[in-house]
């Protein structure tokens, strides 16, 4: 272990690593109700030759390497469960280019949303990222390879359909790129080249991320949210289907909740709208909330309450806070948008079940072909009754989503064997051979998409 | 001590760690708090800190060097109560400075730390310099000592002793006097403010300190307070009154402010600089003072005044609070903040960076000579420009 | 168990009905207006039960003192022919339901400020206009206790106003007040029009916000530098329901220095912010809010106004934009004053 440490400090340098009780115990914890895991050692590389160096490393030595981006997953997606190097992204933070023509920005692995949210506004005005509702430190790479979703995913599709390219270190050390960057063409595009898309969704198990170009999109002058609100939740997938054919906003979601009180029982919709002018935005309301919605208001099963210029930042960290307790875990559900009402009425039950207040959303994924359903489940971090029961509430969550047609988006270690027991063999026999044949010695991420012989 | 004996027992666990407390404001650099800035990792950032406390009062982790470390190195600058979105923010410093109060008891802390105490309570500054040497500054400067002026001039432990922060000192000194202020300062007989120790968690010597001050300044009858540096300020405007210590106190910035208004202050000398001013946090997100220092800078003749992109409450510490400044957790890096700070002068265009406190001219200055600026950033504290557009040379 | 006292008499021997002729959103003649109103009277449908906007203006337009606007609502619950929709109404029922336990209550023997439901604009009470004042209801958190729930008039729901409002006046009570200025002239309209229309029992002097003011800019008068601004006031809904304190607005413009600028939509006049009309469920609501915003804002520009003077939160909510983008500036009364004796408002730039 020392010869490693060494092996380690000479790559990185003395600053940034780690074994001491400090950095193995904040790097053992996920922000959700993961159960803790120590790594050996704590790495912060910051160039993609000190990660291929590390990589080359732990290969030879056959020892487990977690790949950390933002660390908000909150579904344990980089505890260290079999120890190893936690290796932390977040110094290769480099803005490397944005190309305001073609609309792309291609930047390093440990870039924050918050740093290219604020990148933009200060010097590309007319361009825009799909923003994560997460905090904004999560890491742009990591949304992305996990099929994170954003403001943009109605319009656009999920975050990780918006690359145009990737930077990757194999697990055997190698550095490969994907899409027209591969053939010297620069970063605008990941098609048409022979698909060989093999690392998202993959949980950090066949390799690390360490450049990404993403779509950008037209950031138009006016943003802001107008706020639509019914007491059925048998008519949201009927809304979403109306709002979404109108092709006039950004960002569709739907939620309920039951703090603060007037919110429970009823579901909110925010529709975000974004025009260049005062004309464009009346013609969108116009279409939206009195063409599409106008019979429904005035049946009163639905009721338009305004528009607010200017989008909220996300600020989810607040709801972890409403038992004044630090902590919450949200199963996100990759959900039929007709499945909404169940959705709610099972997940009410389930927290009703473990005595959370519950909170649900549904956000709308491309032209309602899919939404994010997230159950949320708030615990506090001093009374571990509480983060018992979020962490059942989780695993019966895991079930829900399953049963209702749907999949988990990001699952921990008990939804992935849920989705694992369900699949197809051939592709899993498929999933088998792809992670042997980049991770031979099996040290990503291991615990993660581990398929069974 | 256990969880439940801590202070913050029933709130230290609602940190959820979602790191807005990196950011400043418009969250342009996750490089916003001084500590996660200098080592970049998770264990150094403001969440970190919450969480090691609480393991550490959990039994958890044990007390090591490195804990007390991670905890000392944060500088106080609030960056993170400014940007935390929780109803915990306006508790954040007090948890951290009750954790070092605890390792402080338990006689566990930083080596610099305890050399940096051991100091102010032998000496009564954090240079081991005898006491008789603080009024040197005034001597030179020709300033009187104070005996029922108008205003108290308290210039500080590093106005009195640094030899650089001494040359601003004395500028103000001589600005004021020529303003016709009506004030004087108490040299060898000047106290330590004790921010720096109550932000390091010594509430004991700090107590002692701000009682004695009091009743030090009510014995000569002074009425109204001007200080250099802001720390001084910070100490005397929040912490002394809840000791019965009310004074009228302005950060000197202030003063300069209503001097000019009231005409008494005339800058007249064309200086021709393009100056960027750096927000001090104690008298910037500690005492919202954005406005003064700025104001003064305005009014002199030929300058032109711009903005680095972290500025106001998004301002990056110079890495000088909590006692920082003489413990020095956060330098020998080229990720130290102040070395990252002065580049962020510099992309500006500036020639000048100008201050308003004496550690962060020291500092910044450091850093200036560090990164191989010289020839094209100067630091400088507001004063020496005020002064030198006045003239005094 | 309150009934309000409404007696149709009156509106027989009304001369005008100028409840309905006046009303700015319906267009009627004397004979049809008298028809509607004695058809509500009588507790029958009519269209104006459909199509009011629920202005309040109708209260101060009664010449009998006969609260034509209290019955059009209790109708519209009886009726159940609510002007919003049901998840409207659900909403904003359950936002008034205080849910992070019970208030301090401080014993203060004597005047006070009542914030009512707008703790979080406790900016707006700073200074030296409001030294030394205790203040009831500052906690945002516990602020639905002081809730005056006069809101509901927009929302058909008489019922949940005289469930709760009751209990809210015991609450205020029991800090032992004699006089209470209200911070928002509906809680001043609540204690002084609705309660005793409604038989409900107040145990203390409600004081207009804009009479304190003057009265305090009076004492504070050596202080008082004309701010030279031309203004306009927005008018709220619930300023209809205390029509006698309405000269306060000119008594205050005049003893600061500010000039209204003489416009169509002001005094009786007045428009609706909108806010309360655009999620109505009639066809073309929020079209028609905004047309009337338009207009509304339109004659405060044409007439050269610098700044809009607010009184309501919700209206500062709704128009703070719009106005801005017109170039008028948005301000409270109670800033403007504060401007006038040399302080600057948080929100002043």
């Amino acid at each position: 272990m020392n010869n490693l440490f060494q092996a380690l400090m000479d790559i990185v340098g003395e600053d940034h690593i780690s074994n001491r009780q400090e950095e193995l115990f904040i790097y053992s914890w996920d922000l959700g109700t993961t159960e803790p895991h120590k790594p050996d050692f704590v790495v912060s590389p910051r160039t993609t030759k000190e990660i291929q160096k590390i990589m080359e490393l732990a290969n030879r030595e056959k020892i487990p390497v977690v790949p950390l981006g933002g660390g908000l997953s909150l579904a344990g997606l980089a505890v260290p469960f079999k120890g190893g190097i936690l290796v932390d992204l977040k110094r290769m933070d480099t803005i490397i280019e944005v190309n305001e023509q073609a609309r792309y920005a291609l930047l390093e692995c440990g870039v924050s949303q918050g740093q290219l949210t604020s990148y933009l506004e200060r010097n590309h005005p007319h361009l825009t990222h799909s923003e994560p509702g997460a905090p904004p430190t999560a890491t742009i790479a990591g949304n992305a390879a996990i099929h994170g979703q954003g403001d943009l995913s109605q319009p656009y599709g999920f975050n990780s359909d918006m690359i145009n390219g990737l930077e990757i270190v194999l697990p055997t050390g190698e550095v490969c790129c994907f899409g027209s960057c591969s053939i010297g063409a620069g970063w605008f595009t990941q098609h048409p080249l022979p698909d060989v898309g093999l690392f998202l969704g993959w949980t950090g198990t066949t390799g690390i991320i360490t450049k990404i170009s993403l779509r950008l999109f037209p950031c138009k002058k006016i943003r802001g949210t107008a706020l639509f609100v019914v007491d059925d939740e048998d008519q949201v997938p009927e809304i979403y289907y109306k709002i979404t054919h109108t092709q006039m906003c950004e960002d569709i979601v739907a939620f309920s909740q039951t703090i603060p009180p007037y919110a429970g029982g009823l579901h909110h919709f925010t529709v975000n709208l974004a025009a260049d002018s005062e004309k464009e935005l009346e013609l969108k309301q116009e279409i939206i909330f009195d063409d599409a919605l106008g019979k429904i208001i005035q049946q009163g099963y639905g009721g338009y309450l305004g528009f607010t210029p200017g989008l909220q930042h996300p600020q989810i960290s607040k709801t972890s806070d409403w038992r004044k307790g630090g902590g919450f875990e949200y199963v996100g559900g990759i959900m039929p948008v007709s499945q909404y009402p169940e959705c709610y009425r099972r997940g009410k039950e389930i927290s009703e079940r473990h005595n959370i207040p519950y909170t649900v959303l549904g956000r709308c994924i491309g032209a309602a072909h899919a939404m994010m359903f997230s159950w949320t489940y708030a615990f506090n971090r001093s009374d571990p009754e509480t983060i018992h029961h979020a962490r059942e509430a989780m695993r019966e969550t895991d079930e829900l989503a399953l049963e209702l047609g749907g999949t988990i988006w990001k699952p921990g270690i008990y939804g992935q064997k849920l989705v694992m027991d369900r699949m197809d063999p051939n592709t899993l026999e498929l999933m088998k051979k792809i992670k042997q044949l980049l991770d031979p010695n099996g040290i990503m991420n291991p615990g993660n998409w581990e398929v069974k012989s | 001590m256990s969880l439940a004996d801590f202070e913050y027992g029933d709130i230290i666990h609602r940190c959820f760690r979602c790191g807005y407390c990196k950011f400043p404001v418009n969250w342009m650099d996750v490089n916003n708090c001084p500590a996660y800035a200098r080592y970049r990792m998770e264990s150094y950032s403001c969440g970190g800190r919450l969480w090691l406390t609480r393991a550490w009062l959990m039994n958890e982790i044990q007390w090591t060097d490195h804990l007390a470390h991670i905890l000392y190195s944060c500088t106080a600058c609030k960056n993170c109560e400014v940007k935390c979105p929780l109803g915990i923010n306006v508790d954040i410093l007090n948890m951290i400075r009750a954790a070092k109060k605890e390792m402080v008891e338990q006689g566990k802390i930083p080596t610099a730390a305890r050399d940096f105490l051991e100091s102010i309570q032998l000496h009564g500054n954090p240079y081991r310099i005898p006491k008789s040497k603080r009024g040197v500054w005034m001597d030179e400067a020709g300033i009187e000592r104070y005996q029922g002026q108008e205003y108290l001039y308290h210039v500080g432990c590093v106005g009195a002793y640094d030899t650089r922060a001494r040359e601003a000192a004395k500028k103000l000194g001589r600005l004021l006097q020529k303003c016709g202020v009506s004030f004087g300062a108490l040299g060898e007989a000047e106290p330590c403010d004790g921010n720096e120790v109550n932000h390091m968690g010594e509430e004991g010597l700090f107590e002692m300190m701000v009682e004695d001050n009091i009743s030090l300044l009510n014995s000569l009858g002074v009425k109204k307070v001007i200080t250099l540096s802001p720390h001084s300020y910070n100490a005397i405007k929040n912490d002394y009154p809840r000791y019965g210590g009310k004074f009228r106190i302005l950060h000197y910035t202030q003063l300069l402010e209503k001097l000019i208004e009231a005409n008494r202050l005339n800058p007249t000398v064309e200086m021709r600089i393009k100056v960027t001013y750096h927000d001090p946090c104690f008298l910037g997100r500690w005492n919202a003072e954005y406005d003064a220092p700025r104001s003064v800078l305005k009014s002199i003749p030929g300058v032109s005044l711009v903005e680095m992109e972290r500025n106001r409450e998004s301002s990056l510490c110079c890495g000088g609070g909590g006692g920082n400044f003489s413990m020095d957790l956060l330098g020998g890096s080229p990720d130290s903040p102040a070395r990252r700070r002065v580049h962020e002068a510099l992309a500006t265009g500036a020639n000048i960076l100008a201050v308003a406190c004496p550690k962060c001219l020291i500092i910044l200055e450091d850093a200036v000579k560090v990164e191989g600026l010289d020839d094209k950033l100067i630091v400088k504290d507001i004063a020496e420009i005020a002064a030198e557009s006045c003239g005094i040379m | 168990m309150y009934t309000l006292k409404f007696d149709e008499q009156k509106c027989l021997r009304c001369p005008t009905h100028a409840c309905l002729t006046k009303c700015r959103y319906m267009d009627m003649d004397k004979d049809s207006a008298g028809e509607e109103i004695l058809r509500i009277a009588r507790g029958e449908d009519s269209f104006v039960l459909h199509d009011c906007v629920t202005c309040y203006a109708c209260e101060e337009y009664c010449p009998m003192n006969n609260h034509p606007f209290y019955l059009i609502v209790q109708r519209q619950e009886e009726l159940n022919v609510p002007p919003l929709p049901r998840p409207l109404i659900r909403r904003g029922i359950n936002m008034g339901v205080p849910f992070r336990g019970d208030p301090v209550i401080e014993e203060l023997n004597g005047k006070a400020l009542l914030m009512g439901a707008f703790s979080d604009h406790m900016f707006l009470i700073q200074g030296r206009l409001f030294e030394g004042l205790p203040v009831i209801s500052s906690d945002p958190r516990k602020m639905f206790h002081y809730f005056c729930q006069l809101m509901y008039l927009h929302y058909s729901r008489i019922s949940v106003i005289n469930e709760r409002l009751p209990k809210i006046i015991n609450t205020i009570s029991m800090h032992n007040v004699t006089e209470i200025i209200c911070f928002h002239d509906e809680c001043y309209g609540a204690y002084t029009s609705y309660c005793p229309a409604m038989g409900i029992d107040v145990p203390f002097k409600p004081i207009h916000l804009f009479e304190f003011l003057y009265n305090r800019l009076l004492e504070l008068k050596d202080q008082i530098r004309d701010v030279n601004l031309r203004v306009a006031y927005q008018r709220p809904c619930s300023a209809r329901l205390s029509p006698d304190k309405h000269h306060f607005v000119e008594d205050i413009f005049r003893l600061i220095g500010a000039e209204p600028v003489p416009r169509k939509y002001s005094g009786e006049d007045a428009l609706c912010c909108g806010g309360a009309i655009e999620g109505q469920r009639r066809e073309g609501s929020r079209k028609r809010a905004l047309d009337i915003q338009r207009r509304n804002i339109s004659d405060m520009a044409d007439a050269g106004a610098e700044v809009c003077v607010f009184n309501c939160p919700a209206c500062y909510h709704t128009m703070e934009h719009s106005v801005a983008q017109k170039g008028i500036k948005p301000v409270y009364m109670s800033d403007l004053c504060r401007l006038a004796i040399g302080e600057r408002p948080a929100r002043w730039r």
